[in-house]
Parts: structure tokens; C-alpha cells; sequence
């Protein structure tokens, strides 16, 4: 297997955690990883992309343009400003929550998630809106959006890693304390994006 | 990630002392030590590189392997240590990590270390991926003993945060350092660093030839032309080469300077032209045209003189790709470029609850309508510059903000000056510039911005903490009672938060004769516990939007109705907002009413 992933997001939204995450399960499953991000001033709430590479013989961790296989999107504008990396076949995972940056609050700038929508639309059909944040929220933590989001990845069947993989990287890289509260988080996106992909189907079969 | 590999190789290597000062993309590795640590090696966040620099070079005088790290600037900071240990030597090897960060992501400058390697004499070694860089931390050491002098490795930002999957051993070998013994060599003399100087020459020739022999020096394929590379760039000149099935010459430089010269030569031998692939400075680049000189080749050598490469800003897959392209005449590679609608721009600001912005926001109100230059340095608090706070007119470099500050009142008596500078980059270099102040009688505010640790780096402890790396409860030291006893006589310690105090303390210092200073005090959000969230009271609220004008908070949001709500998940319950709002519409815990 040869899979490139994509994390977009915004600076603090967990999506370091969420790339060492399936790091070290891709690592339990006994594939080479590579994996790159930016990390230092960017984190203070700027944009954030995290490279994710499984299985491929490349030496640089940094996704060429039209090569990510999977985006996983933690935030609408952030996920549109990275799809020029989708390859033609990519598929998405996108949080519905919108952050707006502090330039649209002062007028600045303009958010028209309308429109970022049907970009996202246009680019791909293999695309999975979900409320990342309400997931988390229920789980426990708004902190674990991005143990949702992953869920959702393995759920919808985009991100070829088993679920117990999953778990077992979550236990030996997050403290214990929050092991149950991520456990939840994690199982609630995988369902929603069965859920998601099982009605979908069942619309088109009609 | 490359920084933990760096960090795990000089464990292995037997490292015994490694000390520097936390900058971007550098810090990791000597957290990595630190918590891999079986207690036979010491730590230490050191003032600033200088005072690592040398820390480390006292180890390795008594013959122990010591480590040094560092980002880029960190070395302009280190550098006059750093020149005179090129002619006093070491004993036990010494490894200097500098840490450069094409683009800039992080950083004031795009400086490229390879260059400072080769003005100071030192050999460097460049990885091209996070496993070349645990192997050359150990190769480093190494050479470090076998020629006696300081070894450079300078990892860049792709290498430094790219994570892969490495072995790692557990051994760890053993190098039991002899102390230090009394020797005239340590001491320089202008006679000692004549006699040096020609011996380090000599050494370079030698390290060149070393360098023709390293398995970090590699050629391999054939043809008429040849592509050359270095760091980073190599490893997407590799993937581009795979990706276009390419059979072409390649030269890969793992140890830029001292050049490996005859190495080289057989890799021009034969060519017609070749293509060099390297971020920022064209040091390979000049290497193979002196050598092509020199050698009398007629080859064409391109790559950032001829313009085929760029000398600013990071190298990309699609950068090298089109350059491999071009070289070799093929088409250039069709990218899907699917249409995005116009988004909104998301630049780094401060954290909602950082008490930074109440501090900017004091004084800015305090000098409302007054001449006031507020001059900036290098930490979160640069971020003040942006709207619409606005707070930093200058930054420069670390600890600069005070000495800056008191040249433009030299031009400018009539204008107030406020110096911004926080806690860790106050005793990095920021109290020379106090002494001076008061030794020159200039009058400036000066503004610590006391967050009680290294924020923008990822909290590292420094001397007003009280704890070491090394777990150690140490004395704090107290920047009030360090003003005061340089001659600072007015100081005054705040909490920004209370903004009445605060706006008043700012006033006062501004008329003040001579140097004063107000120590913002109020830890940073990241260290204490998120309190409950804060609200907007709708039937309070006017959607008057001033909240938003004036402090700029990421935890406000403008909602359609013009109304300001705000997001609880972010918000710190710092209460700047309602010390703003005119309608005291913002208040504390919903279950109020």
C-alpha cells in the first residue's frame, strides 16, 4: 500500500497528534512512514498542513501538487486552500466548523463557506462532511476533533488502516487519562461515516 | 522527526553535555535528549548560544563529547566563540547543530550556515532526510576527534520536523573524558592563532580528501548530464528522478564544505552540463565552477547564478521538478488546478487570553494621541504588530528592542519610546542594552512582557522560571530586583489584565527622567488551566463592533446580525473584551442570569 495523506487545519487544532496518530499505526502495520508539518509560529492560529506519507518510496515528506490521496480537512477554508495537492482519485474528509480568521472579524476579509462548499464538491464526489466538532463536544473534549476526524478517515474506508491499529496508537502515544475520552471520539467519527457512506448508497440504489 | 533522530544519534555517540537556546526549528533536539536522558549526560538551556556555545566548548575541552544547538540567527549570536574555537581546537568531539529555515517559516533570515562553515574554516555536514541525520550526528563526532576541531550540522526545517521510521539502536558507546588538562593551547595569543591559522589550511585540504571518500559524498548514474544536490533538495531531486524514470548522472554533496574536490572531478568528468539542486546560497554550485575553472572543463554549470534555481525562499517538489525538466528538455509536468474561490488570509495572531494584548493594549491607550514609537523583539509578542493592535513598529533581533529603541530617541527627543521585550529574550540579550541606557542616561520605557517562560518555542524554562532542564529548582532571578540594581530606578510590576493600573503605570513611566520600566506579569494560556468561557449578553450587546476593532481577539466572532459572539472553545476568560465593551454586554459564566 501507498497512500499520501493530507492534514490542513488551523494552528492549535490537534492536527500534529492526528499525523503522529496514523504514523504510528501505519509503523503497527508495518509500513516505512514519513510525515512533515509545520510547527513553531504558524501554530499561533495561522494555516497548518501536515504531510503524511505511507508506504511510498520517497525520500522527501512534503506531498507533490494533484499526488494526496486522502485530505483530511479540520476546518472548510483551510481545506480549500490545500485541494490543489487532491490527486484526481482523492478523497476528503472535511470538518463542517468554521474558524474564522480574526482579519474576517475586523471586516478585513471576506468567509463565504457557500462557496468553499461547491469548490470541495466540484473537486471530488468521495467526500464526507461531518460536525467534527459535535462529535468531540459528546465525546468529551473539543480537543478530540481530531480523534473523530480519523475515525471518520478509517470509517469511510479513505484511510486503509484498521481501526485496532488505531487504538493501539492511541494508547501508546496519548497519556492514559485521556485514553477513554479519544477512545469514544474516535469510534463516534468511524460510525458517522459509515453512517454517511451506508445512506448515501442506499440513496443512489433508490 | 529529524530533530529526535539528531538527538538519538549523539545519545548513542556517547554525548555528554549538550546546552543551547530554543529557537525554531532547532528545539526538539535538545528536548529529545533531555527526556532520553539516563543520567549520565547533563542538559542545559543556556542564556543564549553564545553562552552555550561555550559551556560546550569547556566540556569538550576537558575532553568529554558535548553538543551544541541552535537556529540559524542563534549562530550570529554564538559567532564570536565560535571563530576563535576554529584556531583553539577541541579535545572531545564537538557537534554544532545549526538549524536553518529556508522560506523563512520561522525566522528573520534566510542565512545559509554552509556559508558559515566555510568563513570559519569548519567542516559541515548537510542531511538530506531524518535517517542521514542521526547518521551524521555519530559521523560527526568522529571527525570532531579525529581532526580536533568543532564539527557543523546543519539540518533545515524539512529535515528538522519530517519524521520517518528509523532503527535505533540501544547501545550507547562509551567516552569516559579525561578532564582537562593544563596546556598552553587553550589559551589564545595572537602568535598561537598565526601558527593555528596555518595549520587549519592544511586541515582543510586534508578534510577535503576525507570528504572524497565519505559515503555522504555519492555519484551514480550516467550519461552527458549530471545533476548535483544537497539537504533537502536532493531528496526531491531523488523523487523526481524516480518519478520521471530518468537514467541521468547524479552527485549527492552530504559535506558541502570542506568541497570534496576530488570527488567531484570524477563526477564532471565526462559531462556536458550539469544542473545543481541546493536551498538558498549556491555553495555547491561556486565549488563546481571552481572547479570547472580550474580544472580548465568546459561545462555548463546552471543553477542559481544562471537563474534556473531561485536564491530565496524553500525548494518543492514542483520547483525541482520544472528545473529537472527544463534541464533535461522535457515537457514540463501538467498539474490539475482546480478553482478555488478567494479565501480569506490566515496569519499567525496572539492567542485569545494571551496577556500580551492586554499589555499592548495598556500602553496604546495610555500614549493615545502622544509621539510614541513603540519598537518590537523576537517572540509571540512580535505578533503585536498586526491589526488591530499595531504595537510593534521595530524588531530586529533578539534583545534588540531596547538599544533600538534608545537610537531613535538620540534623533527623536520628543518622541516617547516604549521597548517590548519578553522574559526569555530579556536575559537572552536584552540587559546589555539596559546597562547602557542607564550608563548613557537615555530616557525609554522599557516593557517586559513577563510570561514566565519561552512561549513562542514551546515553554522551555529559562532563569526567571526557577527550574532547569535538568529538573533542578534553581534561585529565580528577579528582573525587578536586576533592574534596580543596574540603576533602573523607577519600575513597576503589573498585572495587564487590570487595565486601570496598567493604562496609569504606562502613563507615568512615559514622563519619567532617564530609564523606567513596567514588568507586565500574567502567565502565558498555555500554562494554567482553561477557565469557563466568557459571553456576550444579547440585550446588552449594541453589535457596536468596537471589541472587535480594538482588541482583535480570535475568540470573537462577527456574527451577520453584526452582533459579537463568542467562541467558547477558545476563549480565556482574560475579561480584556469586557474592559472594552461600553455596554458592560460582556460578562462571566452563563448560569449568571
Amino acid at each position: 500500500m501507498r497512500t499520501d495523506i493530507l492534514i490542513a487545519g488551523v494552528g492549535g487544532q490537534g492536527q500534529i497528534l492526528a499525523s503522529r496518530l496514523i504514523g504510528t499505526a501505519a509503523i503497527l502495520e508495518g509500513y516505512a512512514v514519513r510525515t512533515g508539518e509545520t510547527i513553531g509560529m504558524a501554530q499561533r492560529g495561522g494555516s497548518v498542513v501536515s504531510h503524511v506519507r505511507i508506504g511510498g518510496e520517497s525520500m522527501a515528506a512534503t506531498i507533490p501538487f494533484g499526488s494526496a490521496d486522502l485530505l483530511i480537512g479540520f476546518e472548510l477554508c483551510e481545506t480549500v486552500r490545500n485541494i490543489k495537492r487532491l490527486s484526481k482519485n482523492g478523497r476528503l474528509i472535511v470538518n463542517i466548523q468554521r474558524i474564522n480568521p480574526v482579519t474576517v472579524s475586523l471586516g478585513m476579509d471576506e468567509y463565504d463557506g457557500t462557496a468553499m462548499e461547491e469548490a470541495l464538491r466540484d473537486v471530488t464526489s468521495s467526500l464526507i462532511m461531518i460536525d467534527g466538532y459535535a462529535l468531540a463536544i459528546e465525546a468529551g473534549s473539543i480537543k478530540a476533533v481530531n480523534t473523530v476526524l480519523l475515525g471518520a478517515s478509517v470509517g469511510s474506508g479513505y484511510l486503509p488502516i484498521s481501526r485496532e491499529s488505531f487504538m493501539e496508537a492511541i494508547r501508546s502515544i496519548i497519556p492514559q487519562r485521556f485514553h477513554s475520552i479519544n477512545f469514544t471520539a474516535f469510534d463516534s467519527g468511524y460510525h458517522m461515516a459509515r453512517h454517511i457512506i451506508a445512506e448515501d448508497v442506499e440513496l443512489k440504489e433508490r | 522527526m529529524g530533530n529526535e533522530a539528531i538527538a538519538l544519534g549523539a545519545i548513542k555517540a556517547g554525548v555528554r553535555v549538550v546546552c543551547g537556546y530554543p529557537g525554531t526549528p532547532s528545539t526538539e533536539i535538545l528536548e529529545t535528549v533531555a527526556k532520553n536522558n539516563d543520567g549520565s549526560i547533563y542538559t542545559e538551556w543556556s542564556v543564549n548560544e553564545k553562552t552555550a556555545m561555550e559551556v560546550a566548548a569547556g566540556a569538550a575541552y576537558s575532553g568529554a563529547r558535548a553538543m551544541v544547538t541552535m537556529k540559524q540567527v542563534g549562530l550570529n549570536v554564538a559567532s564570536d566563540p565560535l571563530m576563535s574555537l576554529v584556531y583553539i581546537g577541541v579535545k572531545g568531539g564537538l557537534v554544532i547543530v545549526v538549524a536553518d529555515d529556508p522560506g523563512p517559516l520561522s525566522s528573520q533570515t534566510e542565512q545559509d550556515t554552509r556559508h558559515f562553515a566555510k568563513f570559519a574554516n569548519l567542516p559541515v555536514l548537510d542531511p538530506s532526510t531524518p535517517e542521514e541525520a542521526y547518521e551524521m550526528v555519530q559521523a560527526a563526532f568522529e571527525l570532531s576527534e579525529q581532526v580536533g576541531l568543532p564539527v557543523i550540522l546543519r539540518p533545515t526545517t524539512r529535515i528538522c520536523h519530517a519524521c520517518s521510521s528509523i532503527d535505533v539502536s540501544d547501545t550507547r558507546e562509551e567516552h569516559v573524558p579525561a578532564g582537562f588538562e593544563k596546556d598552553s593551547r587553550w589559551v589564545i595569543f595572537p602568535q598561537l592563532s598565526y601558527k593555528r591559522h596555518i595549520e587549519t589550511e592544511k586541515l582543510q585540504i586534508a578534510l577535503s580528501l576525507i570528504f572524497s571518500k565519505s559515503p555522504f559524498n555519492r555519484i551514480s548514474g550516467k550519461g552527458p548530464l549530471g545533476i548535483a544536490g544537497s539537504g533537502i533538495a536532493w531528496s526531491y531531486a531523488q523523487d523526481v528522478i524516480s518519478d520521471l524514470d530518468m537514467d541521468i548522472r547524479t552527485f549527492k554533496v552530504g559535506t558541502p564544505y570542506p568541497f570534496p574536490a576530488k570527488l567531484a572531478e570524477s563526477f564532471l568528468d565526462g559531462l556536458d552540463a550539469v544542473l545543481v539542486l541546493e536551498e538558498l546560497d549556491p555553495v555547491v554550485e561556486e565549488a563546481l565552477l571552481e572547479i570547472a575553472g580550474s580544472k580548465g572543463l568546459k561545462i555548463s554549470i546552471l543553477g542559481k547564478k544562471t537563474g534556473n534555481t531561485p536564491y530565496a525562499g524553500e525548494f518543492s517538489y514542483e520547483l525541482v521538478h520544472k528545473a529537472i525538466s527544463d534541464f533535461a528538455g522535457l515537457p514540463n509536468p501538467d498539474i490539475a488546478d482546480p478553482a478555488i474561490p478567494t479565501l480569506p488570509s490566515r496569519i499567525p495572531v496572539l492567542c485569545a487570553g494571551c496577556p500580551h494584548r492586554a499589555s499592548f493594549y495598556a500602553v496604546k491607550k495610555a500614549m493615545k494621541g502622544q509621539k510614541a514609537v513603540f519598537t518590537g523583539d523576537i517572540g509571540c509578542y512580535t505578533l503585536g504588530n498586526a491589526k488591530p493592535l499595531s504595537m510593534v513598529d521595530t524588531c530586529l533581533c533578539m534583545g534588540a528592542s531596547i538599544s533600538v529603541a534608545q537610537g531613535i530617541k538620540r534623533i527623536e527627543p520628543d518622541t516617547r519610546l516604549f521597548a517590548f521585550i519578553g522574559d526569555s529574550t530579556f536575559f537572552h540579550t536584552g540587559i546589555p542594552g539596559v546597562i547602557n541606557a542607564v550608563y548613557n542616561q537615555t530616557d525609554i520605557v522599557i516593557v517586559v512582557l513577563d510570561n514566565g517562560t519561552t512561549a513562542m518555542t514551546g515553554h522551555q524554562p529559562h532563569p526567571g522560571t526557577a527550574n532547569t532542564m535538568m529538573g533542578n529548582i534553581s534561585e529565580k532571578i528577579d528582573i525587578e530586583a536586576l533592574l534596580k540594581s543596574v540603576g533602573v530606578k523607577w519600575v513597576r510590576k503589573v498585572n495587564p489584565f487590570d487595565q486601570k493600573t496598567a493604562i496609569l503605570a504606562a502613563k507615568e513611566a512615559s514622563v519619567v527622567k532617564g530609564v523606567s520600566a513596567i514588568i507586565f506579569e500574567a502567565p502565558c494560556i498555555a500554562l494554567v488551566k482553561k477557565p469557563e468561557p466568557l459571553n456576550v449578553d444579547s440585550e446588552k450587546c449594541r453589535a457596536c463592533g468596537l471589541c472587535i476593532r480594538e482588541i482583535g481577539c480570535p475568540a470573537m466572532v462577527l456574527e451577520e446580525n453584526g452582533r459579537v459572539r463568542i467562541e467558547p472553545s477558545a476563549c480565556y476568560a482574560c475579561g480584556l473584551c469586557g474592559s472594552v465593551c461600553p455596554f458592560e454586554a460582556i460578562g462571566g459564566m452563563s448560569n449568571e442570569d
